[in-house]
């Protein structure tokens, strides 16, 4: 039917920007450069907890090249507002969260080791740098606190004088009553407690920003490494800097990877902005390492207790859990939603639990601020879920695939109205459940795991069924959550005179092949060469508005306003054809790029169409304007739901605690599939950055000084190539019923799946020495240290 | 990065001369470790002096009953070499596990016994090989070498030229990698030669010692079985994030036994 089989939808077409990126001609914010250009260096806070009692800006001033030296104390002078929070949420009692300032430089106090403090301008980096030595700060250090459990306790040392107990929000949602009542009357109950591990989001390109001033017209433009420009441009704008959209322009050039820590607005961005404006000439920063290391929000960092209340065949019947998540020391953009909004609402997972109740305490710390990260709330969810059902599996003496299957939603029960909050459309679990089983021949690992045991070595195997809400979001949903602003998505279709199309869309690609994908999704729509099609994207000035690329929402938000400006063209193309076939638009179809009268051979290609509408000598002037340039916002009906399995299965050398994956498998739903091929590459980095998070990351400090040990590659441990193996992955998908495209989104799940499927693997291993749970990431030494002890305590 | 005045001398005596007339002098090989200081900014020499153009500094040939490995020669070349894997196959092995390609292209043999990282890896097999490197003043037998943490028997102006590794009956290096950083968190050399069993660890502790204990075992009976029951003391080794004393203790055994087990 399709007749662009190499390039229409569902065609695995070659990324066109890979030409671009691998042949080094991408132009990333650091390529960038203004003329007239200066330099901004950070002055970061050596220290967690401290005032600052004392700046002496003039041996800074006195260093060869510097242009000018800023503070908080400046900016609070000039009136440089707080960056705000996106996100309010409710405590259990009523009261709304305790939301501090956040001035971009830090006056008076410093919170976390690389809280900004000043800026010093020169005319190159390395004299910014050198000006930055010489600034002379005396601080004054005040007791910090690091861990979380310490942060509650009463008397712990303060991140904020206004915040008790630092508790930013106390928050309950679901039915306590319904689940207190359900673990009273429960055959068993299992329960954990539990870590989800901070982690360091490490996008390859660091952090960049130039601002720049244009005296001439008064505009400022802002170059930043952002997943949404419009974002930066209303918070910043409207929010920080009191700068009128019509006078911003915000552009987010390309950009080398997200993982959710490029949506926030962050301080570098209005502190280059205002100096440009104040030194009137362009001021670029870029992040060193580890400067992103203490700067860029970092992700996930939860202490949870789950528990699950089962009746005497498995049936869940309640779940209940209680955690503390970590918002470091100030709030970031949407720090507040994700361990509550984006995480709780999926407590119901792919099961019929049929009573929830969760309690969420936002905790402050002297640590650097923590945000999404790709899956934000989710990977949490799944990991306290997954690894529950596996603890009851294993006490009751169900097998962990059977548990899971007696309490999936039944795939003709959807919609199904979950406990908490959300309506799936769609799903079907078993499907994917059973191919998974069967790729892991999971039937026969027995015979794996002891012909493993003859080698001295512990094999495991471990599943995880997942699901994930994504497509974010309504936004009627949304506002009475507590969100600050609406998340549809807009796009405009812009055909020109001679038939080609440039689609502007407010979705932004960072690493996701937008400009592929949605390609490939406008060729087919209107039936004309993919070559034919541009996509644009993250320019202010370009783009009408946009609400950007995060929450696995590009094509199931942004994909459906292109498909309603497309639609909008189509439907003025069919006036136009009326008009110049003398036929009745009701009679005109569009079909394989011709509008045609139906039932006879009489039609009009799509591009004279488009020339007549820009050369409108023949035209129907009275009731149409020319032109062929349709927009469209597309404010989506519902989340949507991708689901799958994973399944992990690992060798564990108790000699030196070594975890070996030696299968991974995935079979996920994902709804209508654009690009196989591109899906395949998200699939296979999330859980590249799954097993990261399971294996082998963790950001961790030092509870006394608050510096981070894991400051640098040396010490925080990304995934390589040689950390992983071929993933087998492949989809059984189910078409998402509420939007017409029928697409789910894949971007996040494969950091969602597979975290507690290496997990339960590894707890799976060890299940022969009474080993229950395994913190992330299971390290050498901490795996080593387990099966110590519980030999050792076997022995005794 | 501060400001440097950069020379690039074509002899040794050239680079001694310059180091001698500079404020404080540094010498460069391939720059893996000097540069990452240099750019965080912990170190400030005012001359940086480079080895890639002073002849006869790299290269590797068989002197006897020994390979003999120019200070400029990179970990790459050694990997690589027909004639180390024929002669020390365990030394091209070790020199293959260095860091990444990029590193192995660029960082030296000198560069690395000089700088004596507690987690590099060669110092082990200088050790165990009971190598003797030579400098523009003397030669030093390796266990006098390795002084200590990032220290040397180096004096002021001594520059490393080659190394001489006396050929084994045969040996091999197990290393365990820092999954972070890839530096050996522990790395055990084992070789057998007509003097006895040698066994060196890196890594593990402030500098490379050897295991006397395994030696003698292994002396006794050259099998895996014979170090399975000793237990390396855990005072003294390092400790951090990535692997605590004890940790570092058993993992010298189980590096021992397995480098035992490839030549056994
Ligand atoms: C990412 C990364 C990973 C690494 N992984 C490993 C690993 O797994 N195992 C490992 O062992 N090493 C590892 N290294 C270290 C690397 O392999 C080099 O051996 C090391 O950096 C030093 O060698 P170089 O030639 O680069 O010396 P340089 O950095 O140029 O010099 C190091 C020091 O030695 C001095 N010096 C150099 N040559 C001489 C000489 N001939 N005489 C006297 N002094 C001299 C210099 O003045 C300087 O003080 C790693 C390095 C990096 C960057």
């Amino acid at each position: 039917m399709n007749a662009l089989p190499e390039t229409g939808i569902g065609a695995p077409v070659r990324r066109r920007e890979d030409f671009r990126f691998l042949t080094g001609r991408g132009n990333y914010t650091d390529d960038i450069n203004r003329p007239g250009q200066l330099h901004a260096w950070i002055v970061r806070s050596p220290h967690a907890h401290a005032t600052i009692d004392a700046i002496d800006k003039a041996p800074a001033l006195a260093s060869p090249g510097v242009v000018a030296v800023y503070t908080g104390a400046d900016m609070v002078k000039a009136g440089v507002g707080s960056l705000p929070c996106g996100w309010l949420i409710h405590s259990r009692d009523g009261t709304p969260m305790i939301e501090p300032p956040h001035i971009p430089l830090s006056p008076e106090r410093v919170r976390h080791v690389g809280d900004q403090v000043a800026v010093v301008i020169a005319e190159t980096r390395q004299q910014a740098r050198d000006g930055a030595e010489r600034l002379a700060i005396t601080y004054s250090e005040l007791p910090a606190v690091i861990s979380m459990p310490d942060a509650v306790k009463p008397g712990a040392p303060l991140v904020w004088d206004q915040v008790p107990q630092n508790s930013c929000y106390d928050w309950e949602f679901g039915d306590k009553a319904a689940v207190d009542k359900a673990f009273q009357e429960a055959h068993h109950i299992a329960r954990l407690e539990l870590v989800n591990n901070r982690l360091v989001p490490n996008a390859m390109e660091p952090r960049a920003a130039i601002g720049d001033f244009d005296r001439g017209t008064g505009e400022y433009t802002l170059y930043t490494t952002s997943q949404n420009p419009h974002v930066i441009r209303l918070l910043m704008g409207a929010y920080v800097l009191n700068i009128p959209e019509s006078k911003l322009r915000v552009v987010a050039p390309d950009v080398g990877g997200g993982f959710g820590s490029k949506i926030f607005h962050y301080a570098e961005e209005a502190i280059v902005t205002w100096a440009a404006g104040k030194l009137h000439r362009a001021v670029k920063w870029t992040a060193d390492r580890s400067e992103s290391f203490m700067s860029d929000a970092h992700g996930r960092d939860h202490v949870t207790t789950v528990e699950l209340a089962l009746d005497k065949d498995g049936k869940f019947l309640a779940l209940h859990e209680h955690t503390l998540a970590n918002m470091g020391a100030y709030l970031s953009t949407f720090s507040t939603c994700i361990p509550t909004i984006l995480h709780s609402t999926l407590l119901a997972g792919v099961y019929t639990t049929p009573a929830i109740y969760a309690e969420v305490r936002a905790v402050f710390t002297n640590t650097v601020p923590v945000d999404a990260y790709r899956g934000a709330g989710r990977p949490e969810t799944t990991f306290l879920l997954e690894r529950i059902v596996d603890v009851a599996a294993d006490e009751m003496g169900i097998d962990p695939a059977e548990l899971r299957r007696r309490n999936f939603i039944p795939t003709d029960a959807f919609p199904y109205q979950t406990p908490v909050a959300l309506q799936y459309d769609s799903g079907d679990y078993f499907t994917t459940l059973d191919m998974a089983l069967k790729e892991a021949d999971y039937a026969g690992f027995e015979a794996r795991r002891a012909e493993a045991a003859r080698r001295g070595v512990y094999r495991g195997i471990g599943i995880s069924t997942y699901i994930e809400a994504c497509g974010i979001a309504p936004s009627q949903v949304v506002g009475a959550l507590g969100g600050r602003a609406g998340l549809y998505e807009s796009a405009e279709v812009r055909v020109h005179p001679t038939g080609s199309v440039t689609v502007f869309t407010g979705t932004h690609s960072h690493g996701q092949g937008h400009e592929t994908t949605f390609a490939q999704l406008v060729s087919d729509l209107l039936q004309v060469p993919m070559e034919s099609v541009e996509i644009v994207h993250g320019d202010t000035n370009k783009v009408a508005f946009g609400m950007g690329t995060y929450g696995s929402r590009s094509l199931a938000v942004g994909g459906m306003a292109i498909m309603k400006a497309v639609e909008k063209v189509v439907n003025k193309g069919k006036k136009i054809a009326a008009h110049l076939l003398e036929a009745s638009e009701a009679d005109i179809e569009y079909k394989d790029g011709k509008f045609q009268v139906a039932g006879t051979d009489k039609s009009k290609a799509f591009g004279e169409i488009a020339l007549t509408a820009y050369v409108p000598h023949n035209y129907p002037m009275e009731t149409l304007e020319p032109g062929l340039d349709e927009s469209a916002f597309y404010d989506p009906k519902n989340f949507t739901f991708p689901s799958g399995t994973h399944i992990c299965e690992v060798e564990v050398d108790p000699d030196t605690g070594v975890t070996t994956i030696v299968n991974f498998v995935a079979a996920d739903d994902f709804g209508r599939i654009i690009n196989p091929m591109i899906v395949d590459g998200q699939v296979h980095g999330g859980i590249a950055q799954g097993v990261g998070q399971a294996l082998l990351e963790g950001c961790i400090y030092d509870e006394k000084s608050g510096q981070i040990l894991t400051g640098s590659y040396m010490d925080y441990c990304m995934p390589r190539a040689d950390d992983l193996l071929n993933f087998k992955v492949s989809t059984h998908n189910v078409p998402a019923v509420d939007n017409a495209l029928g697409v789910k989104g894949c971007g996040e799940a494969g950091a969602i799946g597979s975290p507690p499927a290496v997990i339960n693997a590894i707890v799976d291993a060890l299940s022969s020495l009474g080993v229950r749970h395994v913190e992330m990431p299971a390290t050498p030494l901490k795996v080593w240290q387990i099966i110590q002890d519980k030999r050792a305590a076997k022995a005794a | 990065m501060y400001d440097f005045a950069y020379h690039k001398p074509a002899s040794v005596a050239d680079a001694v001369a310059l180091l001698a007339g500079a404020d404080d002098g540094k010498l460069v090989a391939g720059g893996m470790t000097l540069l990452p200081t240099l750019k965080q900014r912990l170190a400030q020499p005012s001359d940086l002096i480079d080895l890639g153009g002073v002849s006869g500094l790299s290269g590797i040939r068989r002197e006897g009953d020994a390979l003999v490995i120019g200070a400029m020669t990179t970990h790459g070349a050694v990997a690589a070499s027909a004639e180390v894997k024929a002669a020390i196959p365990g030394l091209a092995e070790l020199a293959g596990l260095i860091g990444d390609p990029q590193v192995r292209n660029r960082g030296t043999l000198g560069g690395s016994i000089c700088n004596n990282d507690p987690a590099a890896d060669y110092p082990g097999a200088l050790v165990a090989l009971g190598a003797t490197v030579t400098t523009n003043q003397r030669t030093i037998p390796a266990e006098e070498f390795f002084t200590g943490m990032f220290e040397t028997a180096l004096e002021e102006g001594e520059i490393a030229q080659s190394v001489s590794f006396p050929i084994p009956e045969k040996s091999a290096y197990t290393k365990f990698r820092n999954p972070a950083s890839r530096y050996a968190i522990v790395g055990a050399y084992v070789a057998r030669t007509a003097a006895g069993v040698r066994v060196a660890i890196t890594g593990a502790g402030p500098t490379v010692f050897r295991w006397k204990e395994a030696e003698a075992a292994l002396s006794a009976n050259f099998a895996p079985s014979a170090v399975e029951g000793l237990k390396a003391p855990a005072t003294n080794l390092n400790s951090d994030i990535h692997a605590s004393a004890e940790y570092r203790a058993h993992l010298v055994m189980v590096m021992t036994k397995r480098a035992v087990a490839e030549i056994a």
